[in-house]
């Protein structure tokens, strides 16, 4: 977790990339284009990303697209993607009616 | 030399990235220092409201002046939409008793200048018609408002980036040193850094900081838990909040509906390493939404979490220079409302930093207003 991270590091120019356009995160429709330039907006792990562009913040919460977004954001630092925490999982497993979920009493 | 800076910043939240974007636009170059990631904490776990109503007289104007002057450009200024929707507060009630709260806190507010009046039920239910009928009355300050809090931080960190400002994350402080009686060295576990003056703000975690220089500020971490719900159709703009603190939440520009609520046992369930949801927060806040809002019923609830606050003995933020320690300036114990001042506060760090004219008087946030009572 604490790793020593420069943020302003030279990652040279976004350069646009044929399948930019392609959808990546499908519950918010974040395209990889996106997280690319997202990286070069100073987002430099997966926490960051989510946070600015919604990216795993769906239905899914990441399930689908969480190991294709690390790979990409690894590429554009130029890192390992076993160098970047996933994201938290966070409760509940599946979206849950709220009417439903009230009726946990403690 | 490589490490050294005017302004050493302690804590890369959305205070820590604000006075480093508004230092910025001084001219006046900074380094952040940062333990996990941006906005790691409280920053990105609020309930994003941008809220003058049911302030301390002390911090009213902090709010009041964010909310004329700063939010409404920060988008533009920033070059990311921060969500700012400044469409309203309102405060339910449900009970005799929780009008006579609100009567209270209107009084005190109005007094202080700001525009905000009690309306009835029904005149609530006008301005947000999804509201049940136990609804019997609310105060109302149309100038309040809420914003993307994980956006703005991290648009100020973006632009305070973009304009030379230096951030490192993965850094935890352990000490600030002085250097013939001024605050000058912030070392790290890898490193140390120097500035002609250090600013700290990483909310709890400003105290046992602070405590290496020997200043100690009277604050405890509380958990509070949110929750957010899948996109729903558009229903309405307005901030809520309500009289019994059992719920306070938005709809955000993405659809789904924030919600934030507390237990009353949240002292009791602070004490874990990391900060992570009970299994009873959201079912409770749950209840507590659909009391009013029983057209939400079947909204799924997609995600919960849990953050600390930094909770001050007197509930307000210290924000002040320190006297005994020259160069060093404080920002902590913002207890759970600092989002919505953070652009005004961030202004105000940049002013105390370089000695220049303060914006607004913040002597009754002073850091050494706290006496034990006898």
């Amino acid at each position: 977790m604490s790793k020593v991270v420069e943020r302003s590091q030279d990652l040279g120019p976004c350069i646009p990339q044929n399948d930019d356009d392609l959808i990546i995160c499908r519950c918010e429709e974040i395209t990889k284009g996106e997280i690319r330039q997202a990286v070069h907006d100073g987002m430099y792990n997966l926490t960051e990303v989510k946070r600015y562009l919604r990216t795993g913040m769906g239905l899914c919460q990441g399930q689908t697209c969480s190991r294709l977004v690390r790979s990409i954001v690894a590429k554009e630092l130029g890192i390992s993607p076993a160098e970047l925490e996933l994201t938290s999982a966070r409760s509940p497993a599946r979206p849950i009616e709220m009417q439903t979920y009230s009726n946990e009493v403690w | 030399m490589k490490n050294h800076a005017e302004v050493i910043i302690i804590g890369g939240g959305v205070i820590g990235c604000a006075a480093a974007y508004y230092l910025a636009k001084k001219g006046v170059k900074s380094i952040v220092l940062e333990r996990n990631e941006i906005g790691y904490g409280g920053s990105s776990r609020n309930g994003g409201g941008v809220r003058q109503s049911a302030r301390d007289p002390r911090e009213l104007p902090l709010a009041m002046h964010g909310a004329q002057y700063l939010w409404p450009q920060l988008s533009e200024e920033l070059g990311v939409d921060v969500e700012y929707c400044q469409k309203g507060n309102l405060r339910l009630a449900k009970t005799e008793a929780h009008l006579k709260t609100l009567e209270k806190l209107v009084e005190s507010s109005h007094s202080n200048g700001l525009d905000v009046k009690m309306i009835s039920g029904d005149e609530a239910r006008q301005i947000c018609p999804y509201m049940s009928h136990e609804v019997i009355g609310a105060s109302w300050c149309p100038t309040d408002g809420h914003a993307n809090p994980m956006l703005t931080t991290l648009a100020f960190y973006k632009k305070a980036r973009e304009l030379g400002v230096r951030f490192i994350t993965g850094e935890n402080v352990s000490e600030i040193r002085k250097i013939k009686g001024r605050a000058r060295q912030v070392v790290t576990d890898e490193t140390i850094y120097e500035g002609d003056s250090i600013l700290l703000a990483t909310g709890y975690e400003s105290r046992p900081i602070a405590n290496t220089v020997g200043i100690d500020i009277p604050m405890q971490r509380i958990l509070l838990e949110a929750l957010v719900t899948e996109a729903q159709p558009k229903m309405f703009d307005q901030m809520l909040g309500t009289a019994a603190a059992d719920f306070y939440g938005h709809q955000s520009k993405h659809g789904s509906f924030v919600f934030g609520g507390s237990t009353g046992l949240e002292p009791y369930i602070s004490e874990q390493p990391y900060p992570v949801t009970t299994s009873f927060t959201a079912s409770s806040t749950c209840r507590g939404i659909i009391k009013y809002f029983p057209v939400l019923k079947d909204a799924k609830i997609v995600r919960t979490w849990a953050g600390w606050i930094d909770d001050c003995a007197d509930h307000v933020p210290v924000i002040d220079q320190i006297e005994e320690v020259p160069g060093l300036v404080l920002a902590c114990g913002f207890s759970g409302h600092g989002f919505g001042i953070s652009p005004t506060v961030g202004l105000l760090l940049s002013e105390l930093v370089t000695n220049t004219a303060l914006t607004l008087d913040i002597f009754a946030l002073r850091y050494n207003r706290f006496k034990a009572r006898a």
